[in-house]
């Protein structure tokens, strides 16, 4: 297939990954940001044809993972709210808030639907005018233009029924909160190629050189992979602090203007708790003024505070890229991917889902 | 939580959830911790024939009869026995092979078939899966009041033309009809049997180390093509269930003389899920190449966009065949001259009895052991 097979060539892997063994002279630590990349570094093993000398850590960048404990309650309990469809991505619907999941809410009998786009959300707002229909908003910059579209699209509608509880948070931030932490140990990072390619890398710049490490715009395919842990380590061992775009097919400098446009439209950037993260100034959106008559929280009641239940989870460790899946006792014991005790257990971009299915260790 | 009410006590082991109808571990779960306990069946070493192997008598209670599948999944075992995808029972001089299955299917009519053929097709492959000669079906309808007459007459003869194409009868059924809202239409339940030839004998505990593991056509277009159906997904190029009659391509394979090991049609769980069954049944490492294994473009552009692994994707036209290396050759030459069968391919082979069985897999950077299927698959984020 185009774009994807003449990344996924054996030779070329083996070339890359002897340019980074033969450019490495020391240790460096590298995080990929983005959960995807995560896992399909563990997929394609690219991880075990690195040089010992190279660590990577992995990010925060799962979407589903940093949504925090308390929206998931909230949306449990609009979900719970008759006469409301609750829609969202399917990896949300498996992660546990402080107690349940909205697939357990749903299996209680609340009416939660998985969508493939918030647009479908509208269309079934448009088509259930009896209803009212609450679309989940989580993700990225990745996402967030297909919110903005749905609330532009549910305006021109007239609907009345339909609205966004918003969790939407945004990569630059958090990478910054990372390095400003005390016990950081990250050196370069591999930014995320699909978030980049909806913003443009001008954000990275100034965080390179305030923090003086190199950020890489990096894709998902084994070749982009490792093309880009070779471009840090290029940088890294040339003292370079600057941003390299290793992605160009997908992302351009000034990125995506229309859909930022459709962001700064309807969004405005607010504080946000990210889970495992805590508290990041600026690092999420909600509705701006303008759109308030969409926002599932005016239109709903807060939801009592749900009691969290007592877990041995140390996701927030492994999204802040301090500790390893294999690190936790629940790790494929007590925490599994039909039971996560926690957020990075589910979905196709958590780091614990990651190294269940590809590193689970087996008997022989 | 105002407005949610659970249908049973909520208890510490909760409610249903879709997952564990997925084939997956959480229907394993399902099938291991309630189901066998409450029909009291024992457990019997793996390796170790169906008791009712050697049972003179026909046998039709529980625990006699390894029952199969409530969700489209394989490998509904109750007995204890080598997991496989029906029973076999010893009548008089001949082996019957019994199987069950329940169609659910949403939409009704999907590019490539309708829950009518597929109810055919499902039933006839899990009794192929024994090495069986499929003879007759049952049929249960549960219909939801307002369904169109019109469409069950076509489903209708979409059965009755699949089962003479497959030349079985339905030869007996049943039918219930429930309030509206209380189904999606249409629910198809069937039963089947078959008469396993002589000499045939064929499951997860002959497979051998050495065996070569063949797959029977490029995989992943059954659960793509309704998946675009049901969610009106539009993709550039139309992609068509893969549904199809495995029976003759078995009984050619027999025919040619192939010492068949264990079959395994591949559906809900797909492609992964049944290596990981076979190879844990069997107690064997299994050791695939992914480059191997056919994709079609579009079922790897659907699976590359949503999010999907084609491996885990549902089939309900392809089977994995377990032969003796020596023989894969020919095997493969049969299986590509079925219908469907143009992509076959071997995909690996056995290496070594190995305690709990694994599959593993070659990637890039070196090996990795393959999981089943974790409740739905469902597509990701960004």
């Amino acid at each position: 297939m185009k774009y994807v097979d003449e990344f996924h060539d054996a030779a070329s892997a083996r070339r890359l990954a002897a340019a980074i063994a033969a450019r490495t002279t020391r240790p460096w630590t590298l995080m990929e940001i983005c959960g995807g990349q995560t896992h399909s570094l563990l997929r394609h093993g690219i991880d075990q044809m690195l040089p010992e000398a190279i660590t990577l850590l992995h990010g925060p960048g799962c979407p589903v993972c940093v949504t925090p404990a308390m929206a998931i309650d909230q949306a449990i309990a609009i979900a719970a709210t008759p006469g409301v469809i609750l829609c969202s991505f399917g990896d949300m619907l498996r992660v546990p808030g402080e107690a349940d999941s909205l697939l357990t809410a749903k299996a209680h009998g609340a009416d939660v639907r998985m969508v493939y786009s918030p647009l479908d959300a509208v269309a079934l707002a448009a088509a259930r005018p009896e209803r009212e229909v609450v679309f989940f908003a989580v993700g990225f910059e990745t996402t967030a233009p297909a919110s903005a579209i749905a609330v532009l699209q549910a305006e021109r509608l007239g609907l009345r029924n339909f609205s966004l509880l918003v969790a939407h948070v945004l990569v630059p931030p958090a990478i910054e909160a990372l390095l400003a932490a005390p016990d950081n140990r990250v050196q370069g990072f591999l930014a995320a190629g699909h978030v980049c390619t909806v913003m443009g890398d001008g954000e990275y710049g100034p965080i390179a050189r305030r923090h003086g490490v190199p950020i890489v715009v990096t894709g998902f395919e084994p070749l982009d992979l490792l093309g880009g842990i070779l471009a840090c380590v290029d940088a890294l061992e040339a003292g370079r602090a600057t941003v390299a775009n290793a992605y160009g097919r997908s992302v351009r400098a000034g990125g995506n203007a229309p859909a930022q446009a459709a962001i700064r439209q309807v969004f405005t950037v607010v504080p946000r708790t990210w889970r495992g993260l805590g508290e990041i100034p600026a690092s999420g959106l909600a509705l701006a003024p303008a759109y308030a008559e969409f926002d599932a929280e005016r239109r709903f009641p807060a939801a009592p505070a749900v009691a969290a239940r007592a877990s041995p989870c140390i996701s927030g460790e492994i999204l802040r890229g301090r500790r390893k899946p294999e690190a936790c006792p629940a790790f494929a014991t007590a925490c599994t991917p039909e039971h996560p005790l926690g957020p990075t257990m589910v979905s196709s971009e958590g780091a614990c889902a990651a190294y269940h299915r590809y590193r689970r260790p087996v008997a022989a | 939580m105002s407005g949610i009410v659970c249908p049973l006590p909520a208890t510490a082991e909760g409610c249903i959830e879709l997952g564990h109808g997925g084939g997956g571990a959480l229907t394993h779960r399902l099938i291991a911790g309630l189901f066998r306990p409450a029909f009291g069946v024992s457990t019997h070493p793996p390796g170790e024939m169906s008791p009712h192997a050697s049972a003179g008598a026909p046998r039709h209670d529980v625990s006699g009869a390894p029952l199969h599948d409530l969700s489209g999944a394989p490998l509904h075992d109750f007995s204890g026995a080598p997991l496989h995808d029906g029973a076999t029972l010893a009548v008089g001089g001949s082996r019957l092979a019994f199987t069950t299955d329940s169609f659910v299917v949403t939409p009704l009519e999907f590019p490539g078939g309708d829950i009518g053929a597929l109810a055919v097709i499902g039933t006839v492959n899990d009794l192929a899966m024994c090495g069986a000669r499929p003879l007759s079906l049952s049929a249960g309808f549960i219909l939801e009041e307002g369904l169109e007459i019109a469409l069950l007459r076509r489903l209708a003869g979409s059965m009755g033309r699949a089962a003479a194409a497959a030349g079985v009868g339905i030869v007996t059924g049943d039918t219930k009809v429930v309030e509206r809202g209380k189904g999606d239409g249409l629910y198809i339940s069937t039963a089947g049997v078959g008469l396993i030839p002589p000499g045939v004998a064929i499951g997860p505990h002959f497979v051998r180390p050495g065996d070569a593991v063949l797959v029977s056509g490029d995989i992943g277009r059954h659960g793509i093509a309704i998946m675009a159906a049901r969610e009106g997904l539009g993709f550039e190029s139309p992609i068509a269930s893969d549904m199809a009659n495995l029976a003759p391509a078995v009984d050619a394979l027999h025919a040619a003389g192939v010492a068949v090991h264990c079959l395994r049609d591949l559906t809900r769980g797909g492609l992964a899920t049944a290596l990981v069954e076979i190879a844990t049944a069997a107690g064997v490492e299994v050791q695939v190449d992914a480059a191997a294994v056919a994709v079609s473009e579009p079922v790897r552009g659907a699976c590359e966009i949503l999010g999907l692994d084609p491996w885990y994707v549902a089939n309900e036209g392809r089977m994995v065949a377990f032969v003796p290396a020596a023989e894969a050759a020919r095997a493969l030459a049969v299986l590509r001259a079925h219908p469907g069968g143009a992509d076959a391919s071997v995909i690996g082979r056995v290496t070594a009895a190995a305690g709990p069985g694994r599959v593993c897999a070659a990637t890039i950077g070196g090996a990795r052991v393959l999981d089943m299927l974790s409740g739905e698959q469902l597509p990701r984020i960004c």
